[in-house]
């Protein structure tokens, strides 16, 4: 049963001043998983549920056969992030999880630009390509695709660049992330 | 061997001696192999009833539960079951039949995502994609489903794989590398909380339906009686520490006592063991104990500083750890009359504000005397279980429960229906036990349907409907809250509860004097197999003393 007040009308600015709040801070989740069906969504379903929202998901294979890395990152959490991280370990296909410390990481990501150059764009683009030392990995007449590595904030960066020359389209995989130094991620 | 009968095998290494299920397409091999499996199988009439009986008998017992249904709409009856199962940390595991695996995801009949639709709910779910996981995941299901922080299990298994043919070897080994449950509680943490323990003036132990799982009933009590700790207990908890007591201040919470939210008010230091922290105990959060530091004793890792910021946390198994912070607290040896003027603060309380009620001066059956008189009849020895209402408010304020796992009900989820069934699978579980049911006359129509499976399979259970004609939970927020404009509350005079009794091959009663209402009951309880009764009570009575939600405890109306 609901609260006695709600008897009172809620308006909807009351409603978003509820939820309106973010901590503004960043962070990169890195989970280690047993390969079985339904993690993902297991995972994915504990952010949805506590409304965090996951902006950029990698998944992929790691050094051992039977487990896999997720990566993921929230921006701007609406509650702290460890009653989540904390039901994260409840997850029986969860072996660890680390709130990585972004100073303490090494993050990367790879993104694919496609951009419009022809005639005398051709050559601007270019030069922007060797500044971020990116790849073009497919030209045609009128366009060509760039590969780009590097943090969150280079692939940015090159994006406002290449904007102006008409950019076509552009697919990223969300960051991937390693721990400096010796121990473990 | 086939791989149910395989199944079979590994339900009864797991000790199981009955189930509640229902048979349909997708689980027919399952049924096969029940045929001659030797473990009681009992047929119920509704999924859910098959669910709620297991967990009735889980918790009755302190075993797994075994609920079965079939794919699609058996599979979603159960999703109630389930869910209440997680709310309430039930050890059950769910065994549902799937269509077959050349037919998953194509919409084939009687197809439905089991494992989708029911993965927020559960505390783990399998899905079974080849026969030969299937040993070695039931095993892995009733370990998961009784360890650490009990909950509800799901196994889903196609109908062709259940047929395949394996070969069988026992299981006995179960390693999962992603959960080990914390049993251990902290020897530094121990010490800490039991010098805040001997610190603290006004202390209060809060405990929760955490103790009753973990077994450690006794336990808790030895460490109220260390010292003259004022002691309170969730509506899951209840039967944790044996009530009436002169340390026991009754249950807390939105219709607790005023002893006992008053004093987790004034507190300054809270001990919760196994308990959560729940809104329906705060009240409003920001206000809630605002003196008070707390120690917080839980099996589960997330629920510490959930709601309230644990200045001591203590992560691990009640009955591991309440015994260690006894005798710590023991070895402080502690000045026991720092005590005595919380106390005598405590008496103050109680003596103004005991649980009361006016009584009526001619036949007419007050619903708290109803439960007086089921306590007096009884002797308080039962196992009582109750759906979710006034009805269940009332026997947890009532009727005094002294020891663990007699008090069966739906606190988290809330689940109207389930009391009936649950104490169906109480008394299969505890044969020997006087097991009576109090429903509300709303509610008892959710499930009443099992009361055919107790008359078919002589399960004598005693259900007593406290009939006042409405939903009258809402109906007293609707009078308090909402200007008393009764919406959609009125339950009519149908069914006729004895008509219904007796149609389901169970005795039908129907009591309306005060005067003979111990005997009444008396006799109900000495007839033979099922009996439903239809007490007619007050009809706008309310549940008091009641914390208005939202609002802190001091708060308190009624």
């Amino acid at each position: 049963m609901g609260e006695p007040g709600t008897k009172e009308v809620l308006s909807l600015e009351e409603l978003d001043a509820a939820v309106g709040v973010r901590t503004g801070r960043k962070h990169i989740v890195s989970i280690l998983v047993e390969n079985k069906p339904g993690v993902l969504t297991r995972i994915a379903g504990l952010f949805a549920r506590r409304g965090f929202n996951i902006d950029t998901l990698a998944v992929g294979p790691t050094e051992d056969e039977r487990l896999s890395r997720i990566t993921l990152t929230l921006d701007g959490a609406l509650h702290p992030i460890d009653q989540v991280t904390k039901q994260l370990h409840k997850l029986v296909n969860v072996l660890k999880i680390r709130d990585l410390e972004p100073e303490e990481t090494l993050a990367r990501e790879l993104a694919l630009f496609k951009v419009s150059a022809d005639g005398p764009a051709r050559a601007e683009v270019m030069s922007i390509c060797e500044i971020f030392r990116a790849n073009i990995v497919d030209v045609t007449r009128r366009s060509v695709v760039v590969e780009v590595t590097g943090t969150c904030d280079k692939i940015e960066a090159f994006e406002q660049l290449v904007r102006p020359f008409g950019l076509i389209e552009m697919a990223r995989t969300g960051e991937i992330a390693i721990s400096r130094g010796r121990a473990e991620t | 061997m086939r791989a149910v009968d395989a199944l079979m095998e590994c339900l009864k290494a797991e000790g199981v001696d009955v189930v509640f299920g229902l048979p349909g397409g997708a689980n027919l091999p399952t049924y096969d192999a029940f045929y001659d499996a030797g473990i009681r199988h009992i047929l119920v009439r509704h999924e859910a009833g098959g669910g709620h009986a297991a967990e009735g008998y889980a918790k009755a017992t302190g075993k797994v539960g075994v609920s079965i249904g079939t794919s699609g709409p058996g599979a979603t009856n159960l999703v109630t079951p389930i869910c209440d199962a997680m709310m309430d940390s039930v050890p059950v595991v769910f065994l549902t039949g799937q269509v077959r695996t050349e037919l998953l995801g194509t919409d084939g009949f009687q197809e439905a995502d089991t494992i989708g639709i029911t993965m927020p709910i559960v505390k783990h779910s399998f899905m079974i994609q080849h026969p030969l996981e299937i040993p070695r995941t039931i095993h892995e299901a009733f370990h998961i489903a009784r360890t650490g922080r009990p909950g509800p299990v799901v196994v889903d298994i196609p109908q062709d794989l259940s047929r395949a043919d394996i070969n069988y070897e026992p299981v006995t080994d179960v390693h999962l590398p992603g959960y080990q449950p914390t049993i251990d509680g902290n020897q530094k943490q121990i010490r800490l909380a039991a010098k805040a323990l001997a610190n603290a003036r006004r202390p209060v132990i809060y405990a929760g339906g955490g103790v009753i799982n973990a077994n450690a009933a006794a336990e808790l009590t030895e460490l109220v009686t260390a010292d003259r700790f004022p002691v309170t207990c969730t509506v899951m908890g209840l039967g944790a520490f044996p009530a009436p007591h002169e340390q026991w201040l009754g249950m807390l919470g939105m219709h607790g006592t005023r002893a006992a939210n008053y004093a987790m008010d004034e507190a300054d230091l809270i001990c919760a063991i196994g308990a959560r922290f729940d809104d329906r105990i705060t009240g409003k959060l920001d206000e809630f104990a605002p003196r008070a530091k707390f120690i917080h004793i839980d099996i589960d890792p997330a629920e510490i500083s959930k709601n309230v910021p644990a200045h001591i946390p203590i992560v691990g198994d009640a009955r591991n750890i309440v015994p260690r912070l006894t005798a710590e607290y023991r070895s402080l040896e502690p000045e026991s009359s720092r005590l005595e003027e919380w106390w005598s603060r405590i008496r103050s309380w109680r003596e103004r504000h005991p649980l009361r009620y006016e009584d009526s001066k001619d036949s007419e059956i007050k619903p708290q005397y109803m439960i007086e008189a089921l306590y007096e009849a009884t002797g308080g020895d039962a196992i009582v279980t109750s759906d979710v209402g006034q009805h269940q408010m009332w026997t947890a304020q009532y009727f005094h429960f002294s020891r663990p796992r007699r008090w069966i009900n739906s606190g988290g989820l809330g689940t109207m229906g389930f009391g009936l069934p649950a104490a169906m699978g109480a008394k299969v579980g505890c044969p020997e036990e006087t097991v009576i049911c109090v429903a509300g006359d709303g509610s008892v129509q959710m499930n009443a349907q099992e009361l055919a499976t107790c008359s078919t399979d002589g399960i004598a259970i005693k259900v007593f409907v406290m009939n006042n004609g409405y939903l009258g939970m809402v109906r007293q927020w609707q009078e308090l809250f909402w200007d008393k404009r009764y919406s959609q509350v009125e339950m009519s005079q149908w069914p006729d509860f004895v008509k219904l009794a007796e149609a389901h091959g169970a005795t039908g009663m129907r009591f309306e004097d005060k005067r003979t209402l111990v005997e009444d009951i008396r006799g109900a309880l000495a007839t033979e197999g099922p009996v439903l009764v239809d007490v007619r009570v007050t009809r706008e009575e309310n549940t008091y003393p009641m914390i208005p939600a939202g609002q802190p405890a001091r708060n308190m109306v009624g």
